[in-house]
């Protein structure tokens, strides 16, 4: 985008109608009407399952778009953890995500690092394969992994959830932008100081890193707490299941008879919050990284 | 080099330079690929040998027993391909149904998502609204949320008697079945007009074994309810991308062009939407790559059903390996899918080249993106 370059303009300068008047008022109410009504519409969704996993099941076959119980009901939420293994799959999925979100911290920016600032033999070639790579459709991936799983004898297994989910080539990418934004100069000094690759690396230009790693952290950690086809192939034994899958397991397997949609609500809903959580608080690294997409365009 | 050669002439001083200048890059070189050797190493493993594998499986008959690469196998060669392609039968059937379902949705889903990008990317970025970062949020947080937990709540939502049903009974609309309904939506227009009965030409035949009828059914009841889902849950990402350009267009444009006395559909019209121009490129080919691998939704809500209406070649391709345990024909449904994206990708590619240098003759043409 060639505008990128040009002088940039002060944030917000859009102007989409005159400040007072009748047509800046009309505006201005058509704004925010059109606000609140898609406000509604992605938010209410939410609503309405918070509400009803706190119902009865007649209750919620009743009144679905009452987001209020009437009476509070907590049945659901008792079957949740003792009548389903939801204390299982949540263990799991917390176990692979803190593994998985920690080895592609640390692996995406040791391969970041390498083709941002080291010179070796092969460097270009490796960087246009990890391009490449990020083009791949995951879904159809689905029997390949299964078969590399199987073949290597890991699968059924946690490894088969952690493993192949440890580098992926997306975080390279983001590393790799970044550290090229560090001035070299930092490096050079730390080099001159008799600081070694590694150390230069550790010690020195990743703390700098911050930004991208906490950016990288927090979109790995939602990927793959929500991770779900690859779950799907790597796995067939309920003690693996993680969340996505026991829940998919819960809607349409065994326990799928009968509606209970408090039940099933609830544990969606259980599912979500960890994610919400991140969310809010870390909204504007979330931001950024769609920002980054767009100006690749 | 050659400036320590000239400095220090004396033999013995020169070799050691040479060899720790040698051991520098040499030490680079190999911290290098010590480097980048564990993403190398998962992403070569998990990545690119299962591609390798799966194109051997899809050539094959194997069913999932033992390995696929011993000499127990049979191999088939084309078989699984020409299968989907060129013989009649269930596994032609299925394969064209669920890529006429995946046609419906990719051509609902795209355009909207992206309008309603566009869309709400330009309320949030009206300057006149406060409480604009509470709405770009709430927009885009359904898309960092599981694809499973969302999908528990829409089917929900579109239960027989759930929140949707409610609101259309709200203006009196006797709401569908939402997953239990295989009627396509086109049919149903249909019936409304009296046409209940395809006409005769339309049913004798068709391409790939469906009939001419069943192409045109317009995305089934079932598969509308998925549509909503998935425009919902995209178009927060989308506006987002949106609005990172918007944030770019510089003011003076817009000024300007208010001063020559543009009206507001104007301005949008011939100056914001030709700058958004890349950003509408990169959301369309995004589009059309995720649109064409739906297979979350499915697995939870419908699983292909009602009467495989729902049914996608990406979730087709995943049944037929692990539920039918025909791995040979799953894998080649995948190869099959993933060359639809690559066309669908170079397609879009093209068009937007094409319009682009269609609409002004050449030496009128303007670098793109600056005016």
């Amino acid at each position: 985008m060639a505008v990128l370059s040009g002088p940039r303009p002060t944030r917000d300068t859009q102007t989409t109608g005159r400040p007072g008047g009748p047509r800046g008022l009309v505006t201005t109410f058509l704004g925010y009407a059109t606000l609140i009504f898609f406000g509604l519409v992605f938010l209410y969704p939410f609503v309405i399952q918070l509400g009803n996993s706190f119902k009865s099941e007649p209750d919620a076959a009743a009144n679905p778009l009452s987001p209020v119980p009437d009476p509070v009901d907590l049945t659901s939420f008792e079957r949740i953890f003792e009548g389903t293994a939801f204390p299982l799959w949540m263990g799991n999925s917390l176990l692979v995500t803190v593994l998985v979100t920690a080895g592609r911290v640390f692996f995406d920016s040791l391969a970041g690092y390498a083709l941002a600032r080291l010179r070796f033999r092969g460097r270009a070639g490796l960087f246009a394969a990890v391009i490449a790579v990020m083009a791949v459709p995951g879904v159809v991936l689905l029997i390949p992994k299964f078969l590399v799983l199987n073949q290597l004898g890991m699968y059924d297994s946690y490894a088969a959830l952690i493993v192949p989910l440890l580098a992926d080539a997306a975080g390279v990418f983001i590393m790799k932008q970044f550290f090229e934004s560090i001035p070299v100069s930092v490096e050079e000094a730390a080099r001159i100081d008799g600081a070694g690759v590694f150390r230069t690396f550790w010690s020195v230009v990743l703390p700098m890193a911050k930004p991208a790693l906490i950016t990288l952290t927090i979109l790995s950690f939602q990927g793959s707490w929500n991770e779900f086809p690859h779950s799907l192939v790597a796995v067939q034994d309920p003690d693996l299941f993680t969340l996505p899958r026991g829940l998919a397991d819960l809607v349409s397997g065994s326990l799928g008879s009968g509606t209970q949609y408090p039940l099933k609500l609830g544990a969606a809903l259980l599912a979500t919050i960890p994610v919400a959580i991140i969310f809010v608080v870390f909204q504007r690294y979330f931001v950024r990284d769609a920002n980054d997409g767009a100006d690749k365009g | 080099m050659a400036i320590d050669a000239l400095a220090a002439p004396a033999t013995p001083a020169v070799p050691p330079a040479r060899r720790r200048r040698g051991g520098v890059r040499g030490n680079e070189n190999l911290a290098g690929w010590l480097f980048v050797a564990p993403v190398v190493l998962i992403l070569g493993l998990f990545l690119l040998l299962p591609i390798l594998m799966a194109f051997w499986v899809s050539l094959t008959g194997w069913n999932g027993q033992g390995s696929p690469f011993t000499g127990d196998v049979p191999v088939v060669g084309a078989d699984n391909y020409t299968r989907l392609f060129t013989e009649e039968g269930l596994a032609r059937r299925d394969f064209m149904t669920s890529v006429r379902n995946n046609l419906y949705y990719v051509a609902i889903v795209v355009p909207a998502q992206t309008a309603l990008a566009l869309g709400l990317a330009l309320v949030v970025n009206n300057r006149m609204l406060k409480g604009k970062a509470f709405f770009r949020s709430a927009f885009y947080f359904p898309s960092v949320t599981s694809s499973v937990a969302i999908s528990v709540v829409f089917l929900f939502l579109f239960a027989n008697s759930g929140a949707v049903n409610g609101l259309l009974a709200l203006v009196g609309i006797d709401g569908p079945q939402w997953f239990a309904d295989a009627r396509g939506v086109l049919h149903i227009l249909l019936g409304t007009v009296g046409v209940d009965q395809p006409p005769a030409a339309l049913t004798g035949g068709g391409p790939f074994g469906l009939t001419w009828w069943d192409w045109l059914s317009g995305p089934s009841v079932a598969m509308v309810s998925i549509i909503t889902l998935v425009v919902w849950t995209t178009s927060g990402t989308f506006m987002l991308m949106y609005l990172a350009a918007l944030q770019n267009v510089p003011a003076a444009l817009d000024e300007a062009s208010t001063l020559d006395g543009a009206s507001r559909w104007q301005r949008f019209r011939y100056v914001t939407l030709p700058l958004l121009k890349p950003t509408t490129f990169l959301v369309v080919t995004l589009g059309l790559i995720g649109t064409w691998q739906v297979f979350d939704q499915v697995y939870v809500m419908s699983q292909g059903d009602p009467a495989k209406t729902t049914l996608t070649p990406a979730y087709l391709s995943y049944r037929t390996a692990f539920r039918d345990f025909d791995y040979g024909s799953g894998a080649a449904i995948s190869f099959v899918l993933f060359l639809i994206i690559i066309a669908m990708t170079l397609l879009q590619r093209w068009v937007m080249r094409d319009r682009d240098a269609g609409r002004r003759p050449w030496w009128r043409r303007r670098v793109p993106g600056r005016s």
